[in-house]
């Protein structure tokens, strides 16, 4: 049987590989999508200090860094026993706002817009930022430099560290912020704001407005039934520092909604041999295979299933922009892979209005910033939405806090079975018998796997910081195509 | 890419990630207008984190014509190693970017383990996984369509060095951006590179020499406290208030970040120049520091010190005289 291998999957964080088997007549038999590394986190944080994983974790992804540390600080708050004050919780999820912001802003202009804005079988040397910003022009691009730093800004300001955060620790956080600070970041926020509406304007504009793109979204080879996950508050609104974790079923029925500490009730790790990456699955329902359907056991984490999961967004202007999209790709759930691209907007501008509501809170500038030290309890979950997923710390530690064992079920793992489903219809769909498979096809294969990964995004945040500078000279030489304008 | 207002050729760079958190990657980025003077020199070739390049097309180039490669992160799996010969071969001059690549880094922390350790607790023990058949990972497997492959997961984790041969190593994680345009400038222009095998883009001195918290040269430490047990004052010394901090046997050139944000050093940017063993170097410290009047009393003050192998060497392990635990 032959066989295509796409390696290594680019635009992403980490490694990937995607082999494709092709039947004798050409069309496609199956495609399997490996993780081919592992580091072994859960083993060698045993035996560390538990107060020092925060700062351990932040490594397992160092684009996504935030989201590990917020999971990781949460779970060692309840190995305490200690719940921080509210000063504390407020500057964390401020902090987290900040981290979402430049990371689902890099994601759509970085990564995800190289495939509709210069398109996606377009010339692999100009299909990335640069050839974004020749198409879109080099205000926006400048634009878009801005936000993204603005957004490091905050997190360097409140995390400590600008890459590898390390503002907590057990009930708290080390360091709070004045009343000048929070004033400028008040007007940070308010800049976010306005960018965010401009980005999914952009998108509308650019996706929707193009019907060959609103086919490949919903009528494309990348739509997948599956069921859905995300962290909701006590209303069932969209949150990403804190909540329970709310399924949804493929027809929007609630399936169950579970606490941190009850995930072993809920999601259960499959181990296949070729691939080092579990493969997570509903308990309840059990694995059932790679299926989609009510029946499946498969679920996705992502920010289109933390839209479906829940039952709106928290913040004005996101809840308009989540009715919005849900009345024009014919209401909830939602299964179009490619329409994840647009929840991730819908989530940009929550996490924009949610950073100015917490800036503007009177508790963010108060001075209590972490809880006193009791005895300490020896076990702990902490769950926060990464960018990618819902992201699980479970840690067990002796009577010191001296780590014993950990588990840990990080965001993209969750979809690791969605995404091998949705490979395999984006290539039986695209490469059929006598299909000339050119690179734009396989390109549009990973397109497939790239709509879930939104932690990629932060990796190249400040890649328009580099394409700017190069576009400036090309300017000159008369190159710069500005098809849209900012409004 | 290529501009012709600039009359030298481009030189060739290429960005490799192997067991790595892609923090590496992302300081690369951060070097923001001043990446100008990189991009205006230099054309890259190879960098997946943003770039649809892949392994076949590196493997086709010319042996040493990558003029500069920054290879980030450890050496875990044979894919890793195959990257790291492929990549040392094409380039001129090779460079071990960021701690993971220089020291092993936190990865290298799974050297106190053996894979087997590390793929029963994940793949067995793990409390969210059911796999009663105990299925592990295999490097070739057969599928009805065919055979799988993965790469093979070393039992250790090796430093770049210890796999092929470096030309200079670049510390910290991640390296901080503005030393990276320094050691770019010099290896474009040839001018102020030092021997190969230096470590670059860092100081010739410890943190604590650039350290702002106030020190004395008394010895203060009657008893070692985790961060939690104090309440840090924010101004004194993270040592003298008895909190473990790398850095007397960490070299400078982060900016003091983490102190910065009230935690102390973890010593990312590994031993300061003229020592070569983090351990070795911070016992030294820590010994000029005890108040204690016997030896017996200097060992119960030690004592007090929690996880001293995973604090000294955070991230060092492969790289130190230690290189892992002997199981």
């Amino acid at each position: 049987m032959s066989k295509i291998t796409i390696d290594p999957i680019t635009r992403l964080e980490g490694h990937g590989k995607i082999e494709i088997f092709l039947t004798p007549d050409g069309g496609v038999e199956n495609v399997y999508f490996q993780v081919p590394e592992l580091r072994g986190f859960e083993k060698f944080c045993e035996g560390r200090p538990v107060e020092e994983l925060p700062s351990i974790v932040t490594k397992i992804c160092g684009v996504c860094p935030g989201c590990h540390h917020m999971a990781s600080g949460k779970a060692v708050d309840a190995v305490f026993g200690l719940t921080p004050p509210p000063t504390a919780l407020k500057l964390r999820e401020l902090f987290y706002m900040a981290h979402f912001v430049h990371s689902h802003i890099a994601h759509f202009y970085a990564l995800a817009a190289p495939d509709f804005v210069v398109g996606p079988t377009a010339n692999p040397a100009e299909r990335n930022i640069l050839g974004v910003i020749a198409k879109v022009g080099l205000e926006i691009g400048g634009e878009v430099i801005k936000q993204r730093r603005i957004a490091q800004e905050i997190q360097a300001l409140i995390g400590g560290h600008q890459t590898h955060v390390v503002m907590n620790t057990p009930g708290g956080v080390k360091k709070g912020i004045n009343e000048e600070q929070r004033d400028d970041i008040v007007k940070k926020a308010e800049g976010f704001i306005e960018f965010s509406k401009f980005s999914i304007q952009l998108f509308k504009d650019v996706v929707l407005g193009n019907t060959e793109y609103v086919d490949l979204i919903l009528k494309g080879p990348y739509a997948l039934k599956l069921h859905s996950m995300g962290l909701v508050d006590d209303q069932n609104k969209v949150n990403f520092y804190d909540g329970k974790v709310r399924v949804v079923d493929t027809e929007g029925k609630e399936l169950f909604k579970y606490s941190p500490n009850e995930y072993t009730d809920f999601v259960e790790e499959r181990v296949e041999p070729w691939s080092y990456l579990k493969f997570p699955y509903l308990k309840k329902i059990g694995w059932k295979g790679f299926v989609e359907g009510q029946d499946s056991g498969v679920y996705q984490a992502t920010p289109l299933s933390r839209l479906n999961a829940a039952d709106g967004m928290a913040t004005p202007v996101a809840q308009k922009e989540y009715d919005a999209m849900f009345a024009i790709l014919g209401g909830k759930p939602v299964h179009a892979t490619l329409a994840m691209h647009w929840a991730r907007l819908v989530e940009l501008i929550y996490s924009a209005e949610r950073c100015l509501e917490l800036a503007q809170d009177p508790d963010i500038t108060g001075t209590e910033l972490r809880a006193p030290i009791g005895k300490i309890v020896g076990e702990g979950v902490g769950i926060v939405e990464a960018q990618r997923g819902t992201l699980t710390h479970h840690y067990w530690t002796d009577e010191k806090g001296m780590v014993k064992k950990v588990n840990l079920i990080v965001g993209t793992t969750n979809n690791h079975a969605a995404i091998c489903m949705s490979l395999k219809k984006a290539a039986q769909g695209l490469i059929k018998k006598d299909t000339e498979i050119t690179e734009g096809t396989l390109n549009m294969i990973e397109m497939a796997f790239r709509a879930y990964d939104p932690c990629f995004s932060c990796a190249t945040h400040s890649l328009p910081g580099q394409m700017r500078m190069e576009l400036i000279l090309k300017d000159l030489e008369g190159n710069i195509i500005r098809k849209i304008k900012r409004r | 890419m290529s501009d012709s207002s600039i009359p030298n050729p481009k030189i060739k760079l290429a960005v490799y990630w192997g067991s790595a958190c892609g923090g590496c990657c992302v300081s690369v980025l951060d070097t923001h207008e001043k990446l100008l003077d990189i991009v205006n020199a230099a054309d890259l070739v190879f960098w997946p984190i943003a770039m649809d390049i892949k392994y076949k097309d590196v493997e086709a180039m010319a042996d040493q014509s990558i003029d500069l490669t920054l290879f980030n992160g450890a050496v875990r799996n044979s894919e890793n190693k195959h990257m790291a010969e492929v990549l040392r071969k094409k380039s001129k001059v090779l460079v071990a970017y960021g701690a993971c690549a220089y020291m092993g880094g936190i990865p290298g922390l799974a050297n106190f383990h053996s894979r087997e350790e590390i793929f029963k607790r994940v793949y067995e023990e793990s409390e969210s996984t059911l796999n009663p058949d105990k299925v592990r990972p295999v490097e070739e497997f057969e599928v009805k369509e065919g055979v799988l492959k993965i790469p093979e997961f070393f039992n250790d984790v090796y430093t770049l060095n210890q796999v092929v041969d470096v030309d200079y190593f670049i510390p910290g994680c991640p390296p901080q951006s503005e030393r990276l345009v320094e050691v770019f400038t010099a290896v474009i222009t040839g001018i102020g590179l030092p021997p190969k095998g230096s470590v670059v883009g860092a100081l010739e001195k410890t943190n604590c020499d650039e350290c702002l918290r106030k020190k004395t040269d008394n010895k203060v430490i009657k008893r070692f406290y985790r961060p939690w047990e104090i309440e840090d004052d924010k101004e004194t010394c993270f040592l003298e208030q008895g909190v473990i901090c790398m850095g007397p046997a960490t070299r400078g050139g982060c900016g003091v970040r983490c102190v910065t944000g009230h935690s102390p050093c973890r010593g990312c940017y590994g031993p300061p120049p003229n020592s070569t063993d983090p351990g070795a170097k911070m016992m030294s410290s820590i010994g000029t520091m005890i108040d204690a009047d016997s030896p017996e009393e200097i060992d119960e003050i030690i004592e007090t010190i929690v996880d001293p192998a995973g604090l000294f060497y955070r991230f060092s392990l492969p790289g130190s005289i230690l290189g892992r635990k002997v199981l």
